[in-house]
């Protein structure tokens, strides 16, 4: 091969190098997030269910959230029938947000766009750990939902 | 080894059934998502073929009549104030004779008429040229006439804004939300680079409550359902003269002025 001692000298560094976060993070603790099933906002509440079981949510929780914004904003259909044939508003507010909760915030806070790195008020990151943050934090996607829609407000009553 | 045209074709065949009856068996295996799951209107949503409304300019006796109004839809709708006017969010405002009649006025036209304010909004069109000129589906027409943007879909491109006649249309230039002085937790804010502009208070006909402007009005906005031939607008329209903004256009509005009093109209 022609210049093949420098060619695979070179390809070795460019493995070292690609690899470099792999081996450095390896052996490390990366422990998945740990979601609290039991909130004092959950405990006080009379029904402890989901709109639909927790296994469906996990799995299909942004595929619903699309869907119920298609049904209440475009079809005026405001009211989820789950599959156990139970109804639910279609709302953030009034739905989901009465169990994925933040306590620590008391109240409705706007965010400053100042401190945000998009330059669009952001606050899901940082807010209600037993909402988005926890696990979306962990996977690195961040929801966008919390620029217009009112971030969770206190523990429902 | 080589195989004959029947041949081969006996066993393609043999292969796309086996194909395509495999894939049926998985499919029938899979779980299904939210197998019995549907959507339902609410218990209390009012349902309309027309929705539209009149504005009796005989009940606003004065500008504060109308800034009340303003002030309960753009309370509820968070919509902000910002200290530069091109920057201006409008849902519902008030603008003077000539920009909302623009055109052929007639000069010996009564003083007050024509120097009184104008309570204006998105017309809800029954031919809506904003829902044409949106490349997104983000501006659309409901069953029930109320043009209604989905804010999720909007990207901005203000064809919208180029499109309406009437203006009434905004865009969020920068973040609104520094600029909401009260803050409603009814309805969600908008981020920059979102139009937006009047709904006709779809979220709040769905609880079965009237408009938030309506409400405030007092008597001044009268809303209902055109289709209907026993809605208080629908007889106002049909037995009163009431004008409307620039009807040579075309486009059908749905808000109906009544102009001069009732008694002589």
């Amino acid at each position: 091969m022609y210049k093949g001692g420098k060619i695979i000298a070179s390809l070795i560094i460019f493995a070292a190098l690609f690899t470099i976060p792999f081996f450095y993070n390896m052996g490390k603790v990366n422990a998945g997030p740990d979601v609290a099933l039991d909130t004092p906002a959950i405990q006080q509440l009379s029904d402890k269910q989901c709109v639909e079981s927790p296994e469906f949510m996990r799995a299909n929780h942004m595929k619903l959230l699309n869907q119920w914004r298609e049904e209440a904003v475009r079809n005026g259909q405001t009211v989820y029938i789950n599959s156990q044939g139970k109804e639910y508003p279609i709302s953030l507010q009034d739905t989901c947000l009465k169990c994925h909760a933040n306590g620590s915030a008391s109240k409705v806070a706007l965010s400053n766009p100042a401190s945000s790195t998009t330059g669009v008020s952001n606050p899901a990151i940082n807010e209600s750990p037993e909402f988005c943050a926890s696990c979306h934090d962990y996977s690195a996607v961040k929801p966008k939902c919390w620029s217009c829609h009112f971030e969770p407000k206190e523990a429902a009553k | 080894m080589s195989i004959n045209r029947r041949q081969f074709l006996r066993r393609a065949g043999m292969v796309t059934a086996l194909g395509i009856g495999s894939s049926f068996v998985i499919t029938g295996f899979r779980k299904k998502d939210a197998a019995a799951s549907g959507y339902t209107k609410a218990a209390k949503d009012m349902p309309a073929k027309r929705w539209a409304m009149v504005v009796d300019m005989s009940k606003f006796k004065s500008e504060a009549d109308m800034e009340k109004v303003i002030e309960a839809c753009h309370k509820l709708h968070n919509v902000p104030k910002f200290p530069n006017t091109k920057d201006e969010i409008k849902w519902i405002w008030k603008d003077d004779y000539h920009h909302t009649f623009a055109g052929g006025h007639n000069e010996y036209l009564d003083e007050h008429v024509m120097h009184s304010p104008f309570m204006v909004t998105c017309n809800h069109c029954e031919n809506p040229p904003c829902v044409r000129a949106c490349p997104t589906e983000a501006t659309f027409q409901r069953p029930d006439g109320i043009v209604a943007m989905d804010f999720h879909r909007c990207i901005g491109c203000r064809f919208c804004m180029a499109a309406c006649p009437f203006g009434a249309r905004s865009f969020n230039f920068k973040d609104p939300r520094p600029f909401i002085e009260e803050v409603s937790t009814e309805y969600p804010t908008r981020t920059p680079g979102v139009v937006e502009k009047c709904n006709f208070c779809y979220e709040r006909l769905a609880d079965g409550l009237m408009p938030a402007c309506v409400e405030k009005s007092n008597g001044g906005l009268i809303f209902g359902d055109l289709d209907d031939p026993n809605s208080e607008v629908r007889k106002i329209v049909s037995t009163k003269l009431t004008i409307r903004r620039k009807p040579e256009l075309g486009t059908q509005p749905s808000v109906y002025y009544l102009v001069g009093g009732g008694e002589h109209a």
